[in-house]
C-alpha cells in the first residue's frame, strides 16, 4: 500500500497494464519522448518504444480515427487527449464510430478504446483548458463515461477500463492530479463500471456528485455536521452506465437530493438525475430536487475573481443544503 | 455568515455617536430591516436597521456608550428564517446570501417557499404517502418545515408519539368492564374521516372557550317573499343562478353590521379586535359534514352579487372544489338552518368571529297587525354571540337592524340594486 497523487494512480496504472498485456498500446500528443504534458506516461516510451508508445501530430479527429481502426484489428490503444477541451475535433470519431461498432456490427465487433483527458477548471487555464465535456457525450448511447475523484478509485478504474471490450472515456479532473492523495493498494484490483460509492454516509440528504466536486461535497458535508445536517455523499464514480440503485436508494432514505457537478447546469448530467429522481422516486420526495452547478457562462473565466465566482465550492453546496434541509 | 453592524455616518460633519437604546437583545431573532438600536448625535436621532435576516449574536458597545462613526456595534448571524405564523396565514420569509446576479442563480435559490399562498400543498409526496399508509390526519400534524410545512420528520415524530397513547385509554376501558361485555351486534364502530375530526375539535373548542349567549326575534318576511316570487324566474334566466332568501338576509346583515360594528370583531384576550373588513362565511351543509366557505367584502355586493357569491360557493363546495383561501378570513356567519326545516337553532360560533346568524323555515303564520289578525311569512332568526366581546344590549340592537331591513324591504331600491350586477 502506498499514498499516491491521482496522476500516479494514472502512471502507475498504464504501466501495469501495459505489462500484463502486450496489446496496451498509448498514444497521444506528446505522450512519448517528453512524457505527457502532465506526466501520465512519463517513462513508457522508454520502457516499451516506438511501437507501444506513439508521439501522434497534433490532430485529434485522427488520433481517435488511427486507435479505432487499432482497436477493431486487436489492439486494445489508451488514448490521450491532451486536453479535454480539443475532443471537440474528434467526436465524428467518438459518436458516429466508435460508439456504433458493436451495434452497427451485430455484435460481431467491439472497439475496446479508452480515450483518456485531463478535464475541468480551477487551475488557470481558461476557455482551452478548463472544460467539462462529459454532457455532450453522455447523451450518447454505446459511451461509457469513467470520472474518478480518488487515486484508489482512478486505478481501479482505468483498469476495468482498459480491459473493457467497448468505448471507455476517462476524465481526470486536472486539479486531482496532484493535489488529491491517496492509499493506493499495489497488487492489482480493478473496480466495476457502473457502480457508485458512498464516499460519506448521512440521513439528512443527499449529494449527488462526481469528478472534484466529490472533494467540495465532503468539505460542505464536515460544515453541515457542526448545523445538525447530516449530508450523505455520493461519488457516481461512473456517468455512463448510471449507477441508479445507488442513487434511488439514498434518496429514498433521505427524500431531498442535491444534484452537483462543475460543469454548466443546463442540460448538464444533473439535469438526467433530477429527472430520474423526479420520475421514479415521486412519492419519497419531501422537497424539491436541486442542482448545484456553474452558470450557463460560455467558458470558465480567465479572470481569477471571475474563475472563483463562477466555480462551485463548498460554500454553494452549505447554501443549498441549508435551504433544502430546512424546507 | 456574521454581518458586522457599524455605527453609520448620521451627518456630513458627524463623526461619532451615541448608543441610546438597543431595540433587540442578544439572541433576539431580527428581521431583515428590522430596526435593531436607537442612536443619537448632536444633529439627529436614528434607528439604524438589520441589513440581513438572523440572530443578534453579539452587542458590542453598551447603551450610553459614545463611539466613532464606523465603530462595530454588534454581530448579527445570518439566518434563513423561518415561519411566522399570522392568524391564521402563513408569511414565510427566505434570507439569500448571495447576491442576485446571473453568476449566483446558477447556485438552487429555487427553493419554493412551501407556504400555503395560492394554494400549494402543505405537504410533500412523502408526507402524503406516510399519512395514507399509516392513517393519519395531516390537520392533526403540527409542521415545523418552511412555510409551516409538514415535513416527513414531522409525520414520524407523531407517529412515535401517537403510539404511545393508546395506553391511556385502554386503562380506561379495563375499569369498566361491562363496556368490554358488549356483544358486536349491538354496536357499529364508525370511523372518523378527516372532516368530522375536524368539525369535533373546532365545535368542541368553541363552546369549552367562548360563553355563548342565544337570542331570537321573529322578521315578518312577506315582502320579501312576494318580491322574491314575483323575481325569481326573471332572476334565474337573466343570472343563471337562483334566487333564494339568503342573498336577502346576507344583504341586511352586512348592512346591519355596519351598524354595530362590535359584531364583526374577534376576542383578543386583552383587547377586542374590530375588523373594518366583512367577510361573511355562509354555512354549507354537505353529505359528510360542513364547511363554511367565506363571500369577501359582502358590504360591497349587491343581492344578485351575493346570490352569485352564495351559488359559486356552494356548487364547488358540494364538488369538493373550495381552495384554501375560500374558507380563510371571515368575520361574521350566516347559517341557513331553515333549509332544514328548523324554526329556532342555538348555533355554534365559528371562532375566532364575534357571533353566529341562523335564518331558519319561512312559515306562514296567523299574527296581529292594527289589532286584526293577517296571514303573515314569518322567519325566526336566530343569533349566538361572544358574551366576552358584547352584551344582549348591542346584540338586540344588531337584530333589530336586521329585522328592521328584512320587513322594511323596498322592491323599488332592490329592483335597481338587482340591475346593477357585481
Amino acid at each position: 500500500m502506498a499514498i499516491k497523487t491521482v496522476i500516479e494512480a494514472v502512471r502507475d496504472t498504464l504501466l501495469e497494464e501495459m505489462q500484463r498485456d502486450e496489446r496496451v498500446i498509448v498514444l497521444g500528443e506528446d505522450v512519448g519522448r517528453n512524457g505527457g504534458v502532465f506526466r501520465a506516461t512519463d517513462g513508457l516510451w522508454s520502457k516499451f518504444g516506438d511501437d507501444r508508445v506513439i508521439d501522434t501530430p497534433l490532430a485529434e479527429s485522427s488520433i481517435v480515427g488511427i486507435a479505432i481502426g487499432a482497436a477493431l484489428n486487436g489492439l486494445r490503444p489508451v488514448v490521450e487527449i491532451q486536453f479535454a477541451d480539443f475532443i471537440h475535433s474528434a467526436m465524428d470519431q467518438i459518436m458516429s464510430e466508435a460508439a456504433k461498432i458493436r451495434y452497427r456490427s451485430n455484435g460481431a465487433f467491439g472497439c475496446p478504446l479508452v480515450i483518456r483527458a485531463p478535464y475541468g477548471g480551477g487551475i488557470h487555464g481558461a476557455l482551452y483548458h478548463s472544460q467539462s465535456v462529459e454532457a455532450l457525450f453522455f447523451h450518447v448511447p454505446g459511451l461509457k463515461i469513467v470520472m474518478p475523484s480518488t487515486p484508489y478509485d482512478t486505478k481501479g478504474l482505468l483498469k476495468t477500463a482498459i480491459r473493457d471490450d467497448d468505448p471507455v472515456l476517462f476524465f481526470e479532473h486536472k486539479r486531482t492530479y496532484r493535489h488529491i492523495k491517496g492509499e493506493v493498494p499495489d497488487e492489482g484490483f480493478a473496480i466495476p463500471l457502473g457502480v457508485a460509492d458512498i464516499k460519506r454516509e448521512g440521513t439528512s440528504l443527499t449529494i449527488i456528485t462526481y469528478g472534484a466536486m466529490v472533494h467540495e461535497a465532503l468539505a460542505a458535508a464536515e460544515d453541515l455536521a457542526g448545523e445538525g445536517i447530516d449530508a450523505e455523499v455520493i461519488d457516481l464514480r461512473t456517468l455512463q452506465p448510471l449507477d441508479k440503485a445507488t442513487i434511488l436508494n439514498s434518496v429514498k432514505k433521505t427524500s431531498k437530493a442535491i444534484v452537483l457537478h462543475e460543469d454548466n447546469k443546463t442540460g448538464g448530467v444533473g439535469a438526467e438525475i433530477a429527472a430520474i429522481l423526479a420520475e421514479e422516486l415521486f412519492e419519497f420526495l419531501d422537497g424539491p430536487i436541486v442542482r448545484v452547478a456553474a452558470p450557463d457562462v460560455p467558458a470558465v473565466p480567465y479572470s481569477p475573481p471571475l474563475e472563483e465566482a463562477f466555480l462551485p465550492n463548498r460554500g454553494w453546496v452549505v447554501e443549498a443544503a441549508r435551504r433544502l434541509a430546512a424546507y | 455568515m456574521l454581518t458586522r453592524i457599524v455605527m453609520p455616518q448620521l451627518g456630513e460633519s458627524v463623526a461619532e455617536g451615541i448608543v441610546s437604546r438597543w431595540l433587540k437583545q442578544e439572541g433576539d431573532l431580527v428581521a431583515k430591516d428590522e430596526p435593531l438600536v436607537e442612536v443619537v448625535t448632536d444633529k439627529v436621532t436614528a434607528e439604524i436597521p438589520s441589513p440581513v435576516a438572523g440572530i443578534l449574536k453579539k452587542i458590542v458597545v453598551a447603551e450610553g456608550a459614545t463611539v466613532e462613526v464606523g465603530h462595530e456595534l454588534a454581530l448579527i448571524e445570518e439566518q434563513v428564517q423561518s415561519v411566522v405564523r399570522v392568524a391564521g396565514s402563513q408569511v414565510a420569509s427566505a434570507s439569500t446570501t448571495m447576491p442576485e446576479d446571473a453568476m449566483s442563480s446558477a447556485v438552487a435559490h429555487r427553493i419554493p417557499n412551501g407556504t400555503g399562498d395560492a394554494g400549494l400543498p402543505r405537504s410533500s409526496p412523502i408526507v402524503r404517502r406516510l399519512a395514507a399508509e399509516h392513517g393519519i390526519d395531516l390537520a392533526e400534524v403540527s409542521g415545523t418545515g418552511l412555510g409551516g410545512r409538514i415535513t416527513r420528520e414531522d409525520v414520524l415524530h407523531f407517529l412515535s408519539s401517537r403510539k404511545e397513547q393508546p395506553l391511556a385509554p385502554s386503562q380506561e376501558l379495563s375499569a369498566e368492564p361491562s363496556l368490554r361485555a358488549t356483544p358486536a351486534d349491538r354496536e357499529e364502530i364508525v370511523p372518523l374521516s378527516p372532516m368530522r375530526r375536524t368539525i369535533a375539535r373546532r365545535m368542541a373548542q368553541s363552546k369549552v372557550t367562548v360563553p355563548h349567549v342565544s337570542t331570537m326575534i321573529e322578521v315578518d318576511m312577506t315582502k320579501v317573499v312576494q318580491f322574491r316570487e314575483r323575481m325569481k324566474a326573471e332572476f334565474r334566466r337573466r343570472e343563471g343562478v337562483d334566487l333564494t332568501y339568503v342573498p336577502f338576509v346576507i344583504r341586511a346583515v352586512v348592512e346591519a353590521l355596519k351598524e354595530h360594528p362590535i359584531l364583526n370583531s374577534s376576542w383578543g384576550e386583552d383587547k377586542i379586535i374590530v375588523k373594518k373588513y366583512i367577510n361573511i362565511g355562509v354555512a354549507v351543509a354537505l353529505e359528510d359534514g360542513l364547511i363554511v366557505p367565506v363571500i369577501p367584502d359582502a358590504g360591497d355586493k349587491s343581492i344578485a352579487g351575493l346570490a352569485r357569491a352564495v351559488d359559486d360557493l356552494t356548487k364547488r363546495a358540494r364538488a369538493g372544489k373550495l381552495r384554501v383561501a375560500d374558507v380563510q378570513g371571515g368575520t361574521f356567519t350566516v347559517n341557513n338552518t331553515g333549509a332544514f326545516g328548523s324554526i329556532m337553532s342555538t348555533p355554534i360560533i365559528n371562532q375566532p368571529q364575534a357571533a353566529i346568524l341562523s335564518m331558519e323555515t319561512i312559515v306562514k303564520r296567523p299574527v296581529v297587525i292594527d289589532d286584526a289578525i293577517a296571514i303573515r311569512s314569518i322567519m325566526n332568526v336566530c343569533l349566538s354571540f361572544d358574551h366576552r366581546i358584547t352584551d344582549g344590549l348591542a346584540a338586540g340592537r344588531f337584530l333589530q337592524s336586521v329585522k328592521r331591513r328584512l320587513e322594511g324591504f323596498d322592491p323599488n331600491n332592490l329592483e335597481s340594486e338587482l340591475a346593477i350586477s357585481h
